[in-house]
């Protein structure tokens, strides 16, 4: 049964199990192991992110193909889904038509880009996606009368899924179950389909013909395989999934701007997180969205501890100052590139353990 | 049925590679059940001419006709769908795959179930049953879980032959199939062959310089040189010509080949 919910793709290593289970079960208890808005936050950017990066790494990883139009395809679906609630009002229907309107956009555009560019060069499509992320982003921020611009969209939700809804009047393991509760298990639970929904896609005569397409196009296409269907659809896939994931955002924060869904920076995060985490492995973007964000959140407070206790300590303390944040996330970075070429999955089903 | 059309026929078939022609003007038809071998000396044409059959290469002028239908302007995977199949002279498989992932790729791409997203690939037994009964039968079933970049070049090229025969497509073409494997690997592959032809009835076109192989194997022999078609005929007629001697066995000399009476 459970083999069959995870596609019969299991983790085939011990300790990759059990940190797998502790991210599952952390976040699935996520408001009552740790209660407090920050880390509530921290939890449903997780969930989000184990999406994203796992659709990223559906195109990068299976299919070996590098785009920079992810982050583009996650802000699509963040506007289609914060246009409806602002268009049509903070109801259960707006939010529905609003996510499948943006998931729809995604995939019409990532199957124009397909069509378009996956003929050609691999190079050629990266550059494609680069360009066209860059001016959808440009267009994005100049029709401020529809997106808001730079400012981004605030609006309502339903208010069953805000934090004025309270569920019962008493608290319940110290937690009080109100609508921010509600929010974060929807984010939750569609996070945990869409990521079983991409294992099984993976897992697939598909995702099987997609690695074959990534090792060698060439000989696919000898045995008979359209290879640049095969690239597309995998585009196409990749673009909706990140797009739900952006819905899922846009829910959550209430709020969708250019800096939350659109800039280069998140795509590079990405890149890192699908890295660290290990290609072509699903998992790996469980492991690498976690570790980064937690990494991003904490490491600046975790640092500002390490400062103030070794503040005796003159050049130790300067180096551990929480300025110096992203320069540590730098070196954690290429460390775990050194020592794990193949990402932590890679590393942790190499070694056995 | 009709028995009008050979199964693969190239007419005039031609490439020019800027002022090189490296296929000129090859016209010839290839019966059903039939095995062709093309032999020439390096660099005559004989891999070229393959692309141009399956694909990989388009024709600067002439056809290549399957049961009569040009497929001159087709795809690679479209000429693959409609039944020519190929290996290669240069092992060119899935080298972070596992074996038996590089045989069941052939199966499900022959039964059409690559754009099946929903089921479970593992799920599919008949597509693994066919993986490994192809590796039983070119003796590879021992390294099925090993990946492909790990194993000896022997054990790829007998890879890249069992992919072929998984394929098992109405006409087979073989480039130099037995190059670089070990002497007691090439009988078994070599009886592979043969058993495609008589008990499956495919058409096998097989690029090959060992004479003992071509004599044993071939019901016709086909010569290239310098792009040209130079020869045509049954194994002894062919060797026997005093061109092919010259152009292609002049290096060694071939005592039995004498024997043929055709001249
Ligand atoms: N893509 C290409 N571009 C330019 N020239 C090519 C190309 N492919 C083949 N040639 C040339 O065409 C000629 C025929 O090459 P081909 O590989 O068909 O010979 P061959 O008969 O298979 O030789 P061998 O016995 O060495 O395999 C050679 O001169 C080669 O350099
Ligand atoms: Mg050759």
């Amino acid at each position: 049964m459970l083999t069959r919910l995870l596609s019969g793709d299991t983790p085939r290593s011990g300790l990759l199990t059990v940190l797998l289970l502790i991210v599952l079960v952390s976040l699935a208890f996520a408001p009552f192991l740790f209660p407090g808005t920050r880390s509530l936050e921290t939890a449903a950017r997780i969930c989000i992110f184990i999406v994203l990066v796992a659709s990223y790494d559906l195109l990068l990883g299976y299919a070996g193909i590098v785009s920079f139009a992810h982050t583009m395809f996650f802000g699509i679906g963040a506007y289609g889904t914060a246009l409806a609630l602002s268009a049509t009002g903070p109801s259960y229907g707006s939010l529905i038509w609003g996510t499948v309107a943006g998931a729809v956009a995604a995939a019409v555009f990532a199957l124009a880009i397909g069509l378009f560019s996956l003929r050609v060069k691999a190079i050629f499509f990266a550059m494609v996606t680069l360009a066209v992320a860059s001016a959808f982003a440009v267009l994005v921020s100049q029709m401020s009368w529809l997106t808001g611009g730079e400012d981004g969209l605030n609006y309502r939700i339903p208010r069953a899924l805000t934090p004025a809804f309270k569920l019962f009047d008493e608290k319940i393991l110290g937690v009080r179950i109100n609508g921010k509760l509600l929010a974060y298990y929807l984010v939750f639970f569609v996070s945990v389909i869409l990521f079983l929904a991409m294992l099984r896609i993976v897992n697939s005569p598909f995702g099987r013909t997609l690695k074959a397409v990534r090792d060698n196009a060439f000989r696919a296409e000898a045995i008979g395989y359209r290879v640049v269907w095969y690239r597309t659809t995998a585009t196409v896939l990749s673009a909706v999934m990140a797009a739900l994931a952006g819905s899922l955002l846009a829910i959550w924060l209430r709020y969708t701007g250019p800096a939350t869904t659109l800039s280069m920076e998140i795509m590079i995060d990405i890149l890192l997180m699908v890295v660290i985490g290990g290609m072509g492995t699903l998992y790996g973007a469980v492991l690498g969205a976690t570790l980064f964000i937690l990494a991003q959140t904490y490491l600046q407070t975790l640092m500002g501890v390490a400062a103030d206790a070794t503040s005796a300590v003159p050049l130790f303390s300067t180096l551990v100052a929480p300025e110096r944040w992203l320069l540590w996330l730098g070196v954690l970075f290429i460390l775990s590139v050194y020592f794990f070429p193949s990402g932590i999955v890679g590393r942790l089903r190499a070694g056995r353990v | 049925m009709a028995k009008e059309h050979p199964i693969l026929e190239t007419r005039d078939l031609t490439i020019r590679f800027g002022g090189h022609v490296a296929v000129d003007g090859v016209s010839a038809s290839f019966e059903r059940g039939s095995l062709t071998a093309i032999v020439g000396p390096n660099g005559a044409g004989k891999t070229t001419y393959f692309n141009l059959i399956s694909g990989q290469l388009s024709a600067t002028s002439g056809a290549v006709l399957l049961n009569g239908e040009a497929i001159t302007r087709l795809s690679v995977p479209e000429r693959t769908d409609r039944g020519i199949g190929r290996a290669f002279q240069l092992t060119n498989l899935f080298p972070t795959l596992s074996v038996r992932e590089n045989v069941r790729l052939v199966a499900q791409a022959k039964a059409r179930k690559g754009f099946d997203l929903f089921s479970v690939a593992e799920s599919h037994v008949e597509l693994l049953e066919r993986a490994d009964h192809v590796l039983a039968e070119v003796r590879l079933i021992d390294k099925a879980e090993q990946t492909v970049a790990a194993l000896p070049h022997g054990d790829q090229r007998k890879l890249e032959v069992a992919l072929l025969i998984a394929l098992g497509s109405q006409v087979l073409m073989f480039d130099e199939p037995t190059a670089g494997m070990s002497v007691d690997e090439v009988p078994v592959i070599l009886d592979l062959i043969r058993k495609l032809k008589s008990d499956m009835d495919r058409t096998i076109l097989l690029v090959e310089h060992k004479m003992d192989v071509i004599r044993s194997l071939a019901d016709r022999i086909i010569v290239l040189h310098n792009g040209a078609l130079v020869a045509d005929g049954a194994p002894a007629e062919v060797i026997a010509l005093p061109v092919v001697q010259e152009a292609y066995l002049g290096k060694t000399p071939d005592a039995s080949a004498n024997s043929g009476e055709a001249a």
